[in-house]
């Protein structure tokens, strides 16, 4: 089983990502399952009820027209949420990202799935992304490195809460530039 | 450094060393991240030689940064956020053309400077050149927020309401790689004016923002959002009258995400944030984003007083003299000097300071130069002369011009000579020669048909700068395809490049306006060819030479009489019956 980047570390993927959105019965999930969401709002129910289904650990999946506010109820129970990126240009799942760990508080793992490559991590791991399945031509090794891009930032984001403009020493005005940059 | 004194070598400072200009200046933070930005792209670009990025991997990585391959060769966009430009800068404009590339540059219609020979493996190097003058292509093209663009007359308008620019630097830190925002349905422009008269065209960019005062005194942001030119062009909506200006960003965020998760991202030509808020309504778009904002209101990105007031530190005025409002000197010069007198009237602009004026140097002088162009050379004398007159500052305008900001009344004849000598004194400020136009056909891949050819014609037949001068205020925009980069929807006069039969045609709108009343021109009739188009352009301002009202602008008389009188002349082609 190929590995991916967990909390900027290269570690074996143990979990399955159910790809297909055939309605599934409780009891035919199996455990480490990364269900579509359509498919685990449908067993959702029986899984948490039925003591002998209770304790499988099931994750979800978002496609990037879902709305993760569906989840809201599954928050606090949920070991993993995956974020599928059909394509790397295709960003919607940035937003979902930032929604589940901003607004839902969401606190598992949340893992970048689809065409997820070094270039993107650096945004990724901002909005709230802790784990990354890598593209098939880029080895989670290599793509370690895009965490790497930047070494701050402008923006408020998972990271880093606070934006620059509530860090930056409050005396770095423009009267402090002409000082340092007048003769003396 | 000093203790002491401080205050006084300050003020003394501008006169002494005129790079202290009124601009902002980047701090470590600052720096940092556009030095960062050029390592990673250096490594992309050498990934991508080597092979170990494809072609499609790399395509968005090099547009977010500026990086188009046009026909003849890669073109380099780098950002002049909002127009400002310190002599230092434009110095190194100056410096990368002669040496990256065939020793010119293109200024565009969006406060940007383009290069059109760059090769790709001295992208980097270029990038590195910028970064140590504060400068960047981040963001210069790709689907992420694009450069912030504003009013040339920033913080010297007679008629401004508030410096609009420490709302620009706001923004453009905000939307400098901001994580969530960086593969948005399709590119986003946001234009920023805070004055009587709107010079920032405001109302076609996919966020307008105009920041104004309450009545109880309160600086804060009017909100319009979704217009555009292109394929659909489209005036902007209000979706928000005041909003607290320490809530700008969070507004912005509110707006951004809700276009990014419901922007169509199916079809290319319906992917802007206009297509959105007119399916959606812009009343239920609004409503959309005051539920998001609902959300992030007053949290961690509430801008603090003390940054509004960092900001406005650095567009303090530059020490300017105590002048009359009248040069005497001035005055008699332009009574003696009838050429002199019409590049005043034409090319300068009223400073809210008494005895300065605004100049704007002409990039459209006759004698087929594309407009927006300037050589290294260029570049340098024109730096040299914001030492020498204004303050070491500069300014970009959208209609791809340069603008000395602060020159003095005593000072403009001399000012005047040296812009003559540079071939920038062209007095066609405002005017029919004045024309906006894309770099089309000729380096754009995208174009329909060629733009500059056609200024050029259009050009050589109004030499006659008396004619020009009395014909008054008209506005002539050329794109060279539907996407619309020379504005000709809200030129008086439009001319946008189609195909027939992979033959080059243009096709003519009147009555397009920007500013306040802005509006979108109409299209006259079927296109005219290459040989047409310049003449039909003449008969129509015969046209309205021969209908106007003493001294009717071209817009009202064409607003009075409508497209008919127009058209009619337009399509009588003696050059086709002679045939
Ligand atoms: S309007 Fe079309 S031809 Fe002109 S620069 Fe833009 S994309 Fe190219």
């Amino acid at each position: 089983m190929a590995n991916i980047i967990l909390n900027g570390a290269v570690v074996p993927n143990t979990w399955t990502l159910i790809e297909s959105v055939e309605p599934l019965a409780a009891a035919d999930v199996a455990e480490g399952s990364i269900l579509p969401l359509s498919v685990w709002l449908a067993v959702r129910e029986t899984l948490l009820e039925n003591p002998a289904l209770a304790g499988k650990r099931v994750g979800v999946w978002l496609a990037p027209s879902d709305e993760p506010g569906e989840l809201v109820d599954d928050i606090a129970g949920l070991p993993l949420i995956a974020v599928q990126f059909p394509a790397f240009t295709d960003g919607r799942g940035y937003s979902i990202g930032r929604l589940l760990r901003e607004r839902y508080g969401y606190k598992g793992e949340m893992r970048a799935i689809g065409d997820v490559g070094r270039d993107h991590l650096f945004n990724l791991f901002h909005c709230g992304f802790n784990a990354f399945e890598i593209k098939a031509s880029q080895t989670p090794e290599h793509a370690l490195e895009g965490l790497k891009a930047f070494s701050d930032g402008y923006q408020s984001s998972e990271q880093r809460k606070l934006p620059a403009y509530r860090r930056r020493p409050h005396a770095q005005t423009a009267d402090s530039w002409a000082e340092i940059s007048s003769p003396s | 450094m000093q203790s002491n004194g401080y205050s006084h070598i300050r003020t003394d400072s501008y006169a002494a060393f005129p790079h202290q200009t009124t601009m902002y200046k980047y701090d470590s933070l600052d720096q940092t991240l556009v030095d960062e930005r050029v390592t990673q792209f250096r490594d992309q670009t050498r990934r991508f030689l080597a092979g170990e990025l494809s072609e499609d991997e790399f395509r968005p990585l090099r547009l977010m940064n500026g990086l188009y391959v046009q026909r003849h060769a890669p073109m380099l966009r780098v950002a002049i956020p909002y127009g400002m430009l310190a002599s230092r800068q434009l110095r190194m404009l100056g410096h990368i053309a002669r040496k990256y590339d065939r020793g010119y540059g293109h200024f565009s219609t969006r406060q940007n400077i383009q290069y059109n020979w760059p090769k790709l493996e001295t992208v980097p190097d270029i990038l590195a050149d910028l970064a140590n003058v504060e400068m960047h292509a981040i963001q210069t093209s790709g689907n992420c927020v694009r450069n912030t663009t504003s009013d040339q007359f920033a913080g010297i308008a007679h008629d401004e309401l508030v410096d609009p620019r420490p709302y620009c630097e706001l923004i453009r830190q905000w939307s400098t790689f901001h994580p969530e925002f960086t593969f948005l349905p399709r590119k986003f422009k946001i234009a920023v004016s805070s004055s009587t008269e709107d010079r920032a065209a405001t109302l076609v960019h996919d966020i307008g923002l105009h920041i104004v005062k309450n009545d109880a005194g309160e600086v804060g942001v009017r909100v319009i959002v979704g217009g555009g030119l292109g394929r659909t062009p489209i005036i902007g909506h209000i979706i928000r009258e005041f909003l607290p200006r320490e809530e700008l960003l969070n507004y912005l965020d509110a707006i951004l995400r809700t276009y990014n998760r419901y922007g169509r991202r199916d079809n290319k030509y319906k992917a802007r944030i206009k297509i959105l808020v007119k399916e959606l309504t812009p009343a239920k778009f609004a409503a959309e984003v005051e539920a998001e904002w609902a959300n992030l209101k007053g949290g961690p990105v509430v801008v603090p007083e003390e940054e509004f007031a960092r900001l406005e530190s650095f567009f303090t005025a530059p020490a300017y003299e105590q002048l009359v409002a009248c040069d005497a000197g001035f005055e008699r010069k332009q009574l003696d000097d009838r050429g002199f007198a019409r590049w005043v009237e034409q090319n300068t602009f009223h400073h809210k300071v008494p005895g300065y004026r605004a100049v704007t140097l002409s990039l459209k002088p006759y004698g087929g130069i594309p407009p927006g162009d300037a050589t290294a050379e260029q570049m340098e004398g024109v730096a040299d002369l914001a030492d020498r007159y204004s303050f070491g500052e500069l300014r970009v305008s959208h209609e791809q011009n340069l603008i000395l900001a602060d020159v003095k009344q005593s000072d403009l004849y001399d000012v005047w000579q040296e812009a003559k000598k540079l071939g920038f004194a062209t007095p066609n400020i405002g005017l029919l020669t004045n024309i906006i136009a894309c770099p089309g056909g000729d380096f754009c891949s995208l174009a329909n048909a060629r733009s500059l050819p056609v200024a050029a014609a259009i050009q050589a037949r109004f030499e006659d700068l008396d004619y020009v001068h009395d014909l008054g205020p008209i506005d002539l925009n050329i794109s060279g395809c539907i996407n619309a980069c020379g504005h000709h929807h809200v030129g008086h006069i439009g001319i946008l490049g189609v195909d027939k039969d992979n033959q080059e045609f243009y096709q003519v709108t009147l009555g397009g306006a920007q500013g306040n009343n802005a509006s979108l021109g109409k299209v006259i009739g079927p296109s005219f060819s290459a040989e047409e188009i310049a003449p039909a352009v003449q008969r129509i301002i015969e046209t309205f030479a021969e209908k106007r009202h003493e001294d009717e602008t071209f817009i009202d008389t064409v607003r009075r009489l409508g497209l008919e009188p127009f058209k009619a002349r337009a399509y009588d082609k003696p050059e086709l019956k002679a045939a």
